[in-house]
């Protein structure tokens, strides 16, 4: 029963891990860009969120539906001044621009908030357990979980019932083609960088309230993001999901056998789907 | 007229000249500089090091890897290894870390390989964590605590009697100083190292794949040989510099010595800033970052957050770093790898046609 217990907890992780990863995955699939700093925007996401809590004592969910708007406008003017000019054949700049971006953010972090770890209270919800059978799920990474297949199907909705969804769509596949139709790729880009801010923010606030943080934690989150994206097979949402499932279980499995392999015992798990699947579990897109 | 391909012009036989005079001084100079100043050369000289293999990766093969760690980590571990297991001398041991890293580098190829562009850079990244959450668990050598080179090996360590009776000098100073000239040696082997392999066929092969590997593949290039030869050769090299760097340091832990920040990041914005895709570049980028690092010391994280933004900066508004923006306005080539056709004088090209007709 207790392994049962591991691998549901295991499960309801992949679902924060989920949430990391569909906004990398979301960019990346409209426009082959890998930001370096996403784990450190989730980061700063989980900051803005801790203030609005702290200073106007806000409830956490509130105060991250306060945040989103401000993480869009962000995400919107990152892309538009900065990383839209990166992007083209050659991939250096987008890497080291976002790689820059990822110390830069972590240092300012520190110099705001120093190195001490913090966590977003999120109340009685932080404590609460629903008993299901024999097992006991608790209420928030329950809650996450179910925040990440919402997120996941809003996206995909987004994504095959919209005009915008269609005009990102056509972007990723040929941006020139695109703009002859009257679409402006640099900004759809733009747009849809401010929607992966939308992500990181949901993202950011489970981080925050599911577990300690500090500035410092950005990188190993846009590690597992993107072993999820990798496993789940590059284009398809379902796929980033199930990629967060594979390595939270392997994550908490490992835990179970010898605390000190946790982490490693996820990085194994993605380095085996590596070498038996390339192209990930479920692959969509073909780059 | 006849036009013949050659590299050299007369601007880089003068800094050729200019390299082995400084080379030469380099070389007598513990004789008259403080420990403090060997010290810190020993520091510029293994960035050098470090900065040039992963210029060689990136700027020329097209390889972006922020994974650089695990061969610093690995050769370091390696040399520590071999000296604590094995009763080995710390200085042939650094061989030993350089051999750990290449055979390292060949499973993390192996791995990495399959990723493309950008997703490589992260997978390697993901097997330097796995390599170094791995290193924690090996008890022998401290596992996550770290441990420090035995007393013994490092005060029986080969040359130092040498160097003591040469210079006059404590057992901790001549060992800063055998560090210093390893260093040295390792920085020239490597700058002519990778200066010669540039100049090669090989040379011409790598700077094809980079700028277009389809076009490279018609012309008979195989782009797959070419990344394994730089990714092999790149982590000899950071291996080789991370056993000698844990060598002067005498203490090692695992968060220490596969640190992202110290072995990639760094190294990243040097190249960055002093000019990616030549030689020259790294070179200046490690000046540049010492200074950074000596007038901003005291600002703790505002120093990493400003070296964060210059490097946006500089590839957004000058992609080819300082040292491009030189070589453009002047063109100045100090160690140049590009082929140019020269045209030799007629004079000579009259001896060819006499020769012809004899």
């Amino acid at each position: 029963m207790i392994w049962l217990d591991t691998v549901i907890q295991g499960v309801l992780l992949g679902g924060l891990y989920a949430l990391f990863a569909a906004g990398l995955s979301l960019v990346f699939g409209i426009m082959r860009l890998v930001n370096l700093a996403h784990g450190d925007l989730i980061v700063f996401g989980a900051y803005i969120i801790l203030i609005l809590v702290s200073l106007l004592g806000l409830n956490a969910f509130i105060a991250a539906a306060i945040a989103t708007p401000l993480m869009f406008a962000l995400g919107w003017l990152l892309q538009r001044f900065v990383l839209n000019r990166t992007l083209g054949e050659d991939i250096l700049p987008p890497l080291l621009v976002t790689f820059g971006l990822s110390i830069a953010l972590q240092n300012a972090l520190l110099e705001g908030f120093s190195a001490d770890s913090q966590r977003i209270g999120g109340g009685t919800l932080e404590t609460e357990s629903l008993a299901v059978g024999p097992i006991n799920v608790g209420v928030m990474p329950l809650l996450c979980f179910v925040s990440a297949v919402l997120v996941i199907v809003a996206l995909n909705q987004l994504f095959y019932r919209t005009s915008l969804g269609r005009a990102f769509r056509a972007t990723s596949d040929d941006p020139v083609t695109a703009s002859l139709m009257g679409v402006r790729p640099a900004q759809i880009f733009s747009v849809a960088t401010g929607i992966a801010m939308v992500v990181v923010t949901v993202a950011a606030l489970y981080l925050g309230m599911r577990a300690n943080f500090d500035p410092t934690i950005g990188p190993a989150r846009l590690i597992y993001a993107f072993e999820a994206v990798i496993i789940g097979g590059l284009g398809s949402l379902w796929g980033t999901l199930l990629g967060g499932i594979i390595i939270g279980v392997a994550q908490t499995v490992g835990a179970a056998v010898n605390p000190e392999w946790q982490i490693l015992s996820g990085h194994v798990a993605f380095l085996v789907v590596l070498l038996v699947r390339p192209r990930g579990l479920l692959p969509r897109a073909v780059d | 007229m006849r036009y013949v391909a050659e590299t050299q012009t007369r601007v880089s036989r003068l800094a050729g000249i200019l390299a082995v005079a400084l080379v030469a001084v380099a070389v007598i100079l513990p004789a008259f500089a403080g420990r403090s100043l060997i010290q810190d050369l020993f520091f510029v000289l293994t960035l050098v090091v470090l900065a040039q293999w992963w210029n060689l990766l990136a700027g020329y093969g097209g390889l972006v890897s922020v994974g650089q760690q695990a061969f610093v980590g690995i050769g370091a571990y390696a040399m520590f290894g071999a000296v604590i297991l094995w009763d080995l001398d710390p200085v042939p041991a650094i061989l030993l870390g350089g051999l750990a890293a290449l055979v390292l580098a060949v499973p993390t190829a192996f791995f990495a390989f399959r990723l493309q562009g950008a997703y490589f850079a992260i997978g390697t990244w993901v097997i330097a964590e796995v390599v170094r959450l791995s290193v924690a668990q090996w008890k022998q050598v401290g596992g996550g605590t770290g441990t420090s080179l035995p007393r013994d090996a490092t005060k029986d360590m080969w040359f130092v009697d040498a160097i003591k009776a040469l210079f006059d000098v404590k057992t901790s100073a001549a060992r800063d100083i055998l560090a210093y000239w390893l260093a040295l040696l390792l920085a020239v082997l490597t700058i002519g190292g990778v200066c010669w392999l540039l100049r090669t066929r090989r040379g011409l092969a790598l700077a094809a794949v980079r700028d277009n590997e389809a076009a490279a593949r018609s012309v008979g290039v195989d782009p797959g040989a070419m990344k394994w030869t730089v990714f092999l050769l790149a982590a000899l090299g950071t291996g080789l510099a991370g056993s000698l760097i844990y060598l002067q340091k005498a203490r090692i832990s695992p968060d220490a010595a596969f640190s992202v920040l110290d072995w990639t990041a760094y190294v990243i914005f040097i190249v960055v800033i002093g000019g990616i895709g030549t030689i020259e570049g790294p070179i200046l980028g490690v000046v540049v970052f010492l200074v950074l690092q000596s007038v901003l010391a005291d600002f703790g994280s505002w120093y990493l957050l400003l070296l964060g933004l210059i490097g946006i900066g500089v590839m957004l508004f000058a992609p080819r770093g300082i040292w491009g923006i030189v070589a453009a306005r002047t063109g100045i080539e100090l160690i140049p790898v590009r082929r140019r056709l020269v045209k030799t004088e007629t004079q000579s090209s009259e001896t060819d046609d006499g020769r012809n007709h004899d």
